[in-house]
């Protein structure tokens, strides 16, 4: 019997974390209980991207989207939609106001997407060869390897003009050409490896890329590295990413298997095998310096770039390193043509890569925003699109203050900046950066120069600790910053974080350190009154800094109702029943939990 | 799985991509079975048993077959809605496992309707 319906469940980190392997096996228990197990098939996706309201899954052909499952609903969902076709409406995604829509099409934050390196989400079980195959999967293989010369396919990633989806931008396809001159003019084989070290926080594009598609990041390094004129391909994934790791494993195990991967290639007497290397979860090693120490088994440390390690990489033999989300690209400009691909973003890229930013781009967009999740975009798309259209905007309906992109080392930017497209230079040219996609949203209640502090808190952290620059001038810069926001900000703090801004931008080893001022750099632009407000008048806009804020009891308003006596945890409000309370400002711990409390506002923050 | 040539490849793609077909909704037909429990009780699910077997048989890709409620007239269960993409859907009466395959083979994939079994063409007024 052939199966007439498919459900699709979300296995990606985010939906397993809330219960969807549970919500997994049910399905298969009552599909069993109702003899339905030769009609319709539970597959296993990856993220299919709204993470906020996992877990979730997709009903086929029915395009029928369920969220926030549970496991007592499963045989109702079962029961109702897949025995007797009734879908579930109190199941459904309910967009805020208005009554539950049933299908995918219809809701935003799916309609508005554009998938390319996605395409695959939610579609197809990853751990499955034959589905990223019905897929039109490693066609592009094929055709690199039978129609198309090493310097066609370098030619055609050129004109694309895709760009290091890793946060740097640099052209891919002159990237592939450099490290291929190197290895022929020294006469050695180059490496070809896919960084996978993902460490931003709030980041998870290449983590669900892998998770979702695996074979899709193969079939690019496979085309790569017959571009390159490579053998020998490493995966270097940090060790945080426990599924994406057993399901690459297995496809590269059902690659080898099936002749996709090692020795003769599809009959074809080309051979590159991939191994995996895990990462012990150090930021820095994402920097590519950093990381070829640590695939060599040294300690994981940049070293200066007069030479890059497209020339001198892993064991100095030339080595193309490349990101997740760049190699799953590969693929789909080999089978559908580099003109397909530049017309999508911006620019004209076909005569110079750097003249646009073609393609698309995927994000993972977290924070004070209604559709936390993975989304993926066309290059060139405004923010406001993004938070407002496909993230549904701010919740609770406090207003938009500043999003943040590119990682702790990337630069927020404020409401005046909206409408600006995403791409590689607009980003820039603002003070922050692409990286590798993560994008934070901030309220009003977001204190900015608290933000910078924390940023520079994780970066010094991270730091390796290798350079001066990097090393003393984040230290120094988080003193300041934690200064600031105790209330101690003095008149020459803001010069300087300026000033060792200018230092760590011009003198540090890597790229973690000169891009490491970003966050401080980008809140002083756009944000420069907060600092004044904390350094100079000794109050926090947004009520956030501690030392900076009170509260106190209005007590024409307060109608001793106790309310905020039950919520304070520290004692520090007294009062009888019926008559105003008094606030003790030295027990007070500033945790704001009686101002959530109060029904009428007695509560006051100064 | 054995090592792969390029036609193998070729092959097994083209053997797997129709699986994909209900998740990627591109159907030339869509096929009903109403499953309320007077449609269970006179046989749908045997109907329904009766379509799948005949669709894998058939090697049939581009067709959909779905399930929905009771569709009103009890008496005449079990009842399928075919509805071929650019025409109105037809309503067909107390089907069996064998009329509901001369369906598939005559309406769906040949393109004329079974009078003896349908009901009648068109939706209900709603609204």
């Amino acid at each position: 019997m052939a199966f007439r319906s498919h459900v699709l469940v979300c296995a990606g980190t985010g939906c397993v974390s809330c219960g969807s392997f549970q919500i997994g096996a049910a399905l298969d228990r009552e599909i069993l209980k109702h003899g339905l197990d030769g009609e319709v098939q539970v597959v296993r996706t990856g993220c299919q991207g709204f993470c906020a309201e996992g877990p979730v899954l997709i009903v086929q052909p029915d395009d029928v989207f369920y969220c926030g499952l549970k496991e007592k609903d499963v045989p109702t969902l079962v029961e109702e939609h897949l025995l007797k076709g009734r879908p579930v409406t109190k199941l459904m995604y309910a967009p805020p106001a208005a009554s539950p829509i049933p299908t995918l099409s219809e809701i935003p934050f799916f309609a508005r997407q554009k998938l390319v390196v996605l395409r695959n989400r939610g579609l197809i079980d990853p751990e499955r060869i034959e589905d990223y195959i019905a897929r039109d999967g490693y066609t592009a293989l094929i055709k690199a390897l039978t129609e198309m010369t090493a310097d066609g396919i370098i030619q055609e990633i050129k004109l694309s003009g895709l760009r290091g989806r890793g946060g740097g931008g640099f052209p891919t396809g002159i990237k592939w050409a450099t490290c291929r001159q190197a290895a022929l003019h020294r006469g050695v084989e180059p490496i070809v490896v896919c960084n996978a070290d993902e460490g931003d926080p709030g980041a998870f594009m290449d983590r669900s890329i892998i998770e979702s598609d695996p074979h899709a990041v193969i079939e690019g390094m496979v085309i790569g590295a017959r571009a390159i004129g490579s053998n020998r391909g490493f995966v270097y994934l940090r060790h945080e990413y426990p599924i994406a790791r057993e399901r690459l494993q297995k496809a590269l195990e059902q690659a080898r298997e099936a002749g996709l991967l090692g020795s003769d290639i599809l009959g074809t007497a080309f051979s590159f095998d991939i191994e995996i290397v895990q990462g012990a979860g150090a930021f820095v090693c994402g920097e590519s310096t950093a990381l070829m120490a640590s695939l060599e088994g040294r300690v994981g440390e940049p070293r200066a770039k007069y030479i890059h390690t497209v020339e001198y990489g892993y064991k100095n033999l030339p080595t193309n390193l490349n990101n997740v989300e760049t190699w799953a690209n590969v693929p789909l400009i080999i089978n559908r043509g580099a003109a397909w691909f530049a017309s999508m973003g911006t620019g004209e890229v076909a005569e110079n890569p750097w003249n646009g930013s073609s393609g698309t781009k995927v994000f993972s967009l977290v924070g004070k925003v209604n559709n936390t999740g993975l989304i993926e975009v066309p290059m060139g798309i405004s923010l406001r699109e993004i938070i407002f259209g496909i993230g549904g905007g701010i919740p609770n309906g406090r207003a938009f203050k500043a999003v943040q992109t590119g990682g702790p080392s990337g630069g927020c930017l404020p409401e005046s900046l909206l409408d600006m497209p995403v791409d590689f230079d607009s980003l820039t040219a603002a003070g922050s950066m692409m990286g590798s996609g993560g994008m934070i949203v901030m309220d009003d209640q977001t204190c900015m120069v608290d933000v910078a502090r924390y940023f520079i808190a994780f970066l010094t952290e991270e730091s390796c600790g290798k350079c001066t620059p990097c090393r003393e001038g984040l230290r120094c810069s988080l003193d300041v910053l934690t200064r600031i926001t105790e209330g101690k900000g003095e008149a020459g703090d803001v010069a300087v974080l300026e000033e060792m801004g200018g230092v760590m931008m011009d003198a540090c080893l890597c790229a973690l350190g000169t891009s490491a001022p970003n966050p401080v750099i980008s809140t002083l632009r756009h944000f420069r009154d907060e600092y004044d407000q904390h350094i100079h008048r000794h109050k926090c806009p947004a009520g956030v800094c501690k030392a900076l804020i009170s509260y106190d009891i209005d007590q024409a308003r307060c109608d001793g109702c106790h309310a905020c006596v039950t919520v304070c945890s520290a004692g520090a409000i007294t009062g009888q029943v019926k008559y105003p309370h008094r606030l003790e400002q030295e027990l007070c711990i500033k945790c704001g939990a009686c101002v959530e409390a109060c029904k009428r506002d007695a509560v006051l923050r100064g | 799985m054995a090592r792969l040539t390029i036609d193998d490849l070729k092959q097994m793609r083209e053997r797997a991509a129709p699986t994909l077909t209900l998740r990627t909704g591109t159907a030339r037909a869509r096929i009903t079975v109403h499953m309320g429990t007077c449609g269970i009780a006179a046989g749908a699910r045997d109907v329904m048993a009766a379509l799948l077997t005949a669709i894998e048989q058939q090697g049939v890709a581009d067709v959909l077959v779905t399930t929905s409620g009771c569709a009103g007239l009890c008496s005449r269960e079990p009842m399928a809605t075919v509805e071929l993409r650019g025409s109105a859907p037809v309503k067909y009466v107390n089907l069996t496992p064998e009329s509901i395959v001369t369906v598939l083979r005559q309406h769906v994939l040949g393109g004329a309707i079974v009078a003896e079994h349908a009901l009648g063409a068109g939706c209900e007024t709603t609204g």
